[in-house]
């Protein structure tokens, strides 16, 4: 039975193969039966297969087209896990195919590794190393001091040694973030910050107040929000706020298990395809969200679009429509005035190869039937024509 | 992308990278006649690709993904290296 299957590999795909193999074991079927049934998915599959010229772009676009006119009525809402939220619907969805260099709301997806992921209280001790410690969360008051020109700033001791900040650490990352200053740790909860220009003006130290607020303390830059979630049988942590670089340097999380919803910080720590199935996982979770039923091969279509040239392209006057050879066909998408000028500046040439420019010189498109050129065979009849006036 | 040569691990291992494989000149030409095109009309990746790390390649080379997919378990697709 697995060779009759196995003879069909390449021409069926697998996951059809797999449904067979599964359906025929369950109804017990014999092997002519098996044949039978291969040879009538063959059939189907040859069917249903897109032919040769057939515009799929369009199909795509008709195909997300529809749901989201559906999706503008339900816009807006915003929805999570517990505390993170998560910008969703069309929003979003604008987001992913445009391609934003930052999402809305960054977020993380950070599984752990195996040894401590079915384990609370080591779950919400990594979280607590994930999240982000400003010196404001740590401290009790601001107050600026004229006279010395310097800040001091009384700390909340207590959620120090809850967040296990000891005063050296504070110390050195508050150098390290703001750099021009020199910082002092007093016996009673202060920490006094003064800046190393002597002579500062008045505005200078309240700007410095204002940076001090944002001093990084503890934590992983950009991570706001963390929140432990049981998914099934394990421990995941939601973050809202991205940095996968930075995560997957902590030891305790699994590197191999870190996604992000940031498509292009994907790209650049993971590569192209890691993208690409950022795209696709993105959209299709808005869509699922949404109620809505959008076939996954629209979907992955789209991503593979975006990601062709190696580098992230949205679907927008800069993004893929900058692609195109086609001057007309650039033209026609926006900005047409801008394209046809700098065309004729550097004497570009339109060779009318593809749809919209031939719409636009009114020829036959090369979509199904216009594709292919016909060559035909002139001298057999040509012959016959002269024998007969002769 | 070179901070990216201190992070400890291979972005292969990463579940959402796929199988990337270096292709030989010989196989690549028949990959070319099989699919009747030209390593201009193939998508393409970047010399620098974080995926891409692990291999030694040059430009123009032909890299074989093997991403799993959700309507056909595996899918073979190649890129080009720019």
């Amino acid at each position: 039975m697995d060779d009759l299957i196995k003879e069909y590999e390449g021409i069926i795909p697998g996951k059809l193969l797999e449904d067979i193999k599964r359906e025929s074991k369950e109804q017990s079927l014999i092997k002519k039966q098996v044949k039978i049934v291969l040879d009538k998915v063959k059939e189907e599959y040859e069917n249903a297969k897109i032919d040769p010229g057939e515009a799929i772009g369009i199909i795509t676009a008709e195909s997300f087209g529809e749901p989201s006119t559906q999706m503008v009525l339900r816009t807006f809402h915003f929805a999570g896990v517990a505390e993170v939220n998560v910008t969703l619907g069309l929003p979003r969805l604008i987001e992913i195919f445009d391609a934003r260099k930052i999402p809305e709301t960054p977020s993380m997806e950070i599984h752990l590794k195996s040894e401590y992921k079915n384990d609370p209280k080591q779950v919400r001790k990594i979280a607590s190393l994930i999240k982000e410690t400003k010196l404001e969360d740590i401290s009790r008051e601001f107050t600026v001091n004229l006279v010395k020109s310097s800040i001091e700033v009384s700390l909340d001791r207590e959620l120090m040694r809850e967040l296990s900040i000891t005063p050296t650490l504070l110390v050195d990352s508050v150098q390290n973030s703001l750099k021009t200053v020199s910082v002092k740790y007093k016996d009673d909860d202060a920490l006094v910050i003064k800046s190393k220009s002597p002579e500062g003006e008045l505005s200078d130290i309240y700007r410095l107040k204002e940076k001090a607020k944002n001093a990084h303390v503890k934590g992983i830059k950009g991570v706001t929000q963390v929140v432990p979630v049981k998914t099934g049988n394990e421990y995941v942590i939601q973050t809202a706020g991205s940095n996968v670089r930075e995560v997957m340097e902590i030891k305790e999380v699994d590197v191999e298990n870190v996604l992000s919803n940031n498509i292009f910080e994907t790209a650049e720590v993971l590569g192209i395809e890691a993208a690409k199935e950022t795209i696709i996982r993105e959209a299709v979770k808005v869509i699922e969200n949404q109620g809505l039923d959008i076939d996954i091969r629209h979907i992955m279509f789209i991503a593979d679009v975006m990601t062709a040239t190696g580098n992230i392209k949205g679907i927008t006057r800069a993004g893929i429509t900058s692609e195109k050879e086609s001057v007309l066909a650039r033209a026609s998408f926006e900005t047409p005035i801008k394209h046809i000028i700098n065309a004729s500046i550097i004497g570009e040439v339109d060779s009318l190869n593809s749809v919209v420019e031939n719409v636009m010189v009114n020829q036959a498109v090369p979509l199904g039937t216009g594709l292919p050129g016909l060559l035909a065979k002139m001298s057999a009849k040509l012959e016959k024509e002269d024998k007969k006036k002769k | 992308m070179d901070e990216n040569k201190k992070l400890n691990f291979n972005p292969h291992d990463h579940v959402l990278v796929p199988k990337h494989t270096k292709i030989s000149e010989e196989e690549k030409q028949k990959i070319l006649q099989q699919y009747n095109v030209s390593l201009k009309q193939l998508p393409k990746i970047l010399r620098l690709d974080p995926a891409l790390q692990n291999i030694e390649v040059q430009k123009g080379d032909l890299i074989k993904i093997e991403r799993k997919s959700p309507t056909t378990n595996k899918a073979v697709v190649y890129r080009v290296v720019v």
